[in-house]
């Protein structure tokens, strides 16, 4: 209970009312200009570049999914905050649900029919958030979550891909709605491609020749890909200046998923992409700067945070390479969420005077 | 000379907005003698001196009117002379709203002193001038208020390699030092020179954040002069950067000589020890002037019209100083110390101690209440900000949901609450009442199981020494009989008694199973555990103890609030 004690100064000659309400008061007195909030929008602006790459290659359809992902998102999020007796407004502008629905719509197809992204939005933040607890508790990445369990549950609509330059949008909201067929305007990304080519069409297929031969594929990973990738790269950037981020986490996976793609494609480059290709294609770049960054589900500690980071890389090439979907990260992401808590008991940097045997025996 | 200090880095530390200047503008005012001093007894770590005074008693100024009492424990004295009123309980400048014993004077005017002498340390021995300094109440005047003469013991080697004097003042806001140094360097030095001697020291460090400039130059000149009388170049003034908390002993020896001296270690250990300039002061003042510590250079700021420093008697009550300042309409606080470690007042009546290095005047505007707290987002912000190295974020789960033994694992005590987490979290987490709660309640846990442990000890002699007699009476049997006599022996030998007669043996026995019991009962008053803890650990004991009570209420409600 906060107390309250009136006190007079008498010298002052005046009353002083003083708030003793001991956790409003106790020291540090004045905090730093820091929120969850601020934070959170960061993160979505630090989207914004990728998203216009997105726009100028596939066309207007993503915004649409980030927007009914985003409302999807709002309203289950104040759904479950009002159902577990929580502050509504505080915790709905604290941002994370909003980042959750972007990275959901960024992720999936943004051709996909308006309900996938809009029901792994609400599986994401109902379950795989407010179920564990809410902000801060979940031990699963929400966005991989929902990923992972539509990717499973509709694999065909979770392919549908946009084409690059089929930016028309009356066809893409026909897709969206499910007004008109489709096939005009998708193709299989270039992961899909190579996957397929090499798994299951032609045994003698070969990296080359699969990416040589389709004209979706640009010159790196993917036509228009590559700059929706560079477009993250950019955001990604920034939120390292503003110290969102540290390095760990993007540096150690963009530079394992570089080194295992590389030494493979030095060993068979017929069977196996090189390491701009992984690097720039899929959701790699998205992946190395705001999915496996995320800090609730993954590791903390700077070690950790490499292990962690690199870990996901390894697995999403193995995914890849040699597993049955198109895109390995997400079930990479949530593997090493597994992991982490171990990862970090493992890690724990080591305490100042305790960094030497001195420390312990003087 | 200062350029060419190699200096280290500590981990984290913050930069909160400084607002120094506000009190650095004047010089040091002597604050008029108010009309009543109230003057605790109890005003460093450690135990609570006997008072020596009382109702109606005429005290000199400087008079002793609180005697140490304990390994640890530092005498006060009457700051002015005057008559005593009252010796009795009176609110403390501690934010529990605690009372405690002060010996209350009633100023004269005369402003007598007692008979002053100074004391010739070079032909005292060391623990003759410890006790002096002990009697002339010298505590660490950087806020810790540690019993100076504990630490003027140059530890194992006999000598110290380095003498590191912290003029940093990190703390936003405070400025005593700073102008201290300004305007009294010479004696500052007078007193390091005092300190060197005693510990014999190798080098001096005095280490000063490079926003004060003024007290840098101040400090080198007054280097340079006592290394001309010295003839060697031992003293040197460290300019380091400003960095929140660059003033904390551990974090300075950190910067200044790359030693890290780990929690519960002494750092003489490691060859060196801190002092603030303050304390250096006011081994000066007590050794060459004969005068005890009956006053302090307490910086006035925040929320006022004028913010200044103030040579304040002990014992003044805070809205004295805080009157000449000219508060603003809108104060609503007074806090003792800076914004980040300080400790909010129960009352501005309250009176300055001698760990008053500051009398902060708050407001809504000034210390806006924080915005509601979030759920931790494990950002890792607070572990990136923490001097100590630590995983805050770690701590404060375990902290939260009670399981203290795993927030021990994640090294809770090396915290040093110097709120560098709590003031960058962005979800506003006051992570550091957690800690204080945590480790007040594994403190009382320790204590309780200590106290179980001896009342197992207890019972456990009880049994030994039934068995005892047991084996006793057996022997005592068998002595009747010539046969036995070997057999006797080896019973004896059983329970290690040397060769008296039984009747003695069990006289023996129950002696020193009541001295045994005395001891126990002692001992639940005062655990064991405490009696072979270092000075520090037991001042550290002291502190936590004294925190206890006050923290469990407050971070009670705080705990139930949510989920
Ligand atoms: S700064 Fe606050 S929110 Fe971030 S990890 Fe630390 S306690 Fe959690
Ligand atoms: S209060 Fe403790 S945990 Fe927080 S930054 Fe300071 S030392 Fe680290």
């Amino acid at each position: 209970m906060p107390r309250s004690a009136k006190w007079r100064s008498r010298t002052c000659g005046r009353t002083i009312e003083q708030n003793r309400d001991p956790l409003v008061n106790n020291s540090p007195y004045f905090l730093k200009p820091a929120s969850v909030q601020s934070v959170m929008l960061r993160v979505l602006v630090a989207l914004l570049p990728g998203i216009a790459a997105y726009v100028w290659f596939f066309g207007a359809a993503i915004l649409l999914q980030i927007a009914m992902a985003s409302i999807a998102a709002l309203a289950a999020e104040a759904l479950m905050l009002a159902l577990r007796g929580k502050p509504l407004m505080l915790f709905l502008s604290d941002g994370s649900a909003l980042v959750t629905a972007w990275l959901i719509a960024l992720t999936f197809p943004s051709i996909a029919p308006w309900w996938l992204a809009v029901l792994g939005t609400l599986l994401a933040i109902i379950v795989a958030k407010h179920l564990y607890g809410g902000l801060g508790q979940n031990p699963f990445n929400p966005a991989m979550v929902a990923f992972a369990l539509m990717i499973v549950a509709y694999p065909q609509l979770m392919s549908q891909w946009p084409a690059a330059g089929a930016t028309d949008l009356a066809g893409q909201l026909h897709a969206i709605f499910g007004t008109r067929q489709i096939d005009a305007i998708t193709m299989a990304t270039p992961l899909d491609a190579l996957r397929t080519a090499l798994h299951t069409i032609d045994a003698k297929a070969s990296v080359a020749g699969v990416l040589g031969s389709n004209p979706g594929i640009g010159s790196v990973g993917g036509k228009g890909w590559e700059w929706v990738a560079a477009g993250y790269l950019v955001g990604g950037l920034w939120l390292l200046q503003q110290r969102i981020i540290t390095w760990h986490m993007p540096t150690a996976f963009l530079a394992a998923l570089f080194a295992i793609a590389g030494v493979f494609s030095l060993i068979d480059s017929t069977q196996f992409a090189g390491p701009l290709f992984h690097i720039f294609t899929g959701g790699a770049m998205l992946g190395a700067f705001f999915i496996v960054t995320d800090p609730v589900s993954g590791a903390t500690t700077p070690r950790g945070k490499l292990i962690f980071a690199a870990g996901v890389a390894v697995l999403t090439w193995i995914i890849r390479t040699f597993g049955a979907y198109p895109d390995g990260i997400a079930f990479a992401v949530l593997l090493m969420n597994i992991a982490a808590p171990l990862i970090d008991m493992y890690t724990q940097p080591p305490v100042f005077g305790h960094k030497d045997k001195r420390g312990d025996s003087p | 000379m200062t350029a060419l200090q190699r200096l280290f880095k500590f981990h984290g530390g913050v930069k909160p907005a400084y607002n120094k200047e506000a009190s650095t503008g004047l010089p040091i005012a002597v604050a008029p003698t108010p009309t009543l001093l109230v003057i605790p007894l109890h005003q460093s770590i450690g135990g609570m001196p006997r008072p020596l005074v009382t109702a109606g008693e005429r005290v000199l100024k400087g008079q002793r009117i609180g005697g140490a009492d304990g390994n640890v424990s530092s005498a006060v004295h009457a700051s002015t002379s005057g008559t005593v009123i009252a010796v009795e309980m009176r609110l403390m400048p501690h934010t529990s709203g605690l009372s405690a014993l002060c010996v209350v004077i009633e100023p004269d005017g005369r402003d007598e002193w007692i008979q002053r002498q100074p004391f010739d340390f070079r032909s005292a021995t060391p623990t003759q001038t410890r006790d002096y300094l002990r009697d002339a109440g010298v505590v660490g005047l950087g806020g810790a208020v540690f019993p100076t003469y504990l630490k003027l013991n140059p530890g194992k080697q006999g000598k110290l390699d380095t003498l590191v004097l912290n003029g940093a003042e990190c703390e936003p806001f405070i400025t005593c030092d700073d102008v201290l140094m300004r305007e009294r360097a010479e004696t500052i030095l007078k007193g390091v020179a005092i300190m060197r001697e005693m510990l014999r020291a190798g080098q001096v460090l005095i280490g000063i954040e490079d926003n004060k400039p003024e007290a840098i130059a101040a400090m080198e000149i007054a280097a340079q002069a006592a290394n001309r009388a010295a003839g060697d170049s031992a003293i040197k003034v460290v300019s380091v950067p400003t960095r929140y908390p660059a003033g904390g002993a551990k974090q300075l020896i950190r910067v200044l000589t790359g030693i890290e001296v780990p929690h519960g270690k002494r750092s003489t250990d490691y060859g060196v020890q801190c002092f603030n300039v303050g304390t250096a002061h006011a081994i000066y003042e007590a050794i060459a002037l004969g005068q005890p510590l009956i006053s302090r250079i307490v910086t006035v700021a925040g929320n006022v019209g004028l913010a200044r420093n103030y040579d304040a008697l002990i014992g003044t009550p805070m809205r004295d100083l805080v009157a000449l300042c000219g508060p603003l309409p809108d104060s609503d606080r007074v806090i003792m110390g800076g914004p980040m470690m300080g400790l909010l007042m129960p009352a501005d009546s309250v009176p300055v101690v001698k760990a008053t290095n500051c009398v902060l005047v708050g407001s809504k505007q000034l210390f806006p209440p924080p915005p509601p707290e979030m759920p931790c987002i494990r950002c890792g912000e607070c572990a990136k900000a923490c001097p100590a190295e630590l995983q805050p974020f770690e701590m404060y789960w375990f902290s939260r949901a009670k399981i203290f033994g795993k927030a021990q694992e994640y090294n809770l005590f090396d915290c040093i609450e110097c709120g560098c987490c709590a003031y960058v979290c962005p979800s506003h987490i006051p992570l550091v009442d957690y800690y204080r709660f945590a480790k007040s309640e594994i403190w009382a846990r320790e204590l309780e199981k200590e106290a179980a442990d001896v009342a197992r000890e207890r019972y456990e002699f009880r049994l030994l020494r039934e068995e005892r007699e047991k084996q006793e009476k057996a022997a005592k049997l068998a002595a009747k009989t010539a046969a036995g006599r070997e057999k006797a022996a080896a019973a004896l030998a059983v329970v290690e008694k040397p060769a008296t007669t039984p009747e003695e043996d069990a006289k023996k026995a129950l002696i020193a199973a009541a001295l045994e019991r005395a001891k126990a009962q002692k001992e639940l008053v005062h655990p064991g555990n405490v009696s072979d803890l270092t000075p520090e650990q037991q001042a550290e004991v002291a502190a936590i103890e004294a925190r206890r009570a006050e923290i469990r209420e407050m971070a009670k409600p705080h705990l139930r609030q949510d989920d």
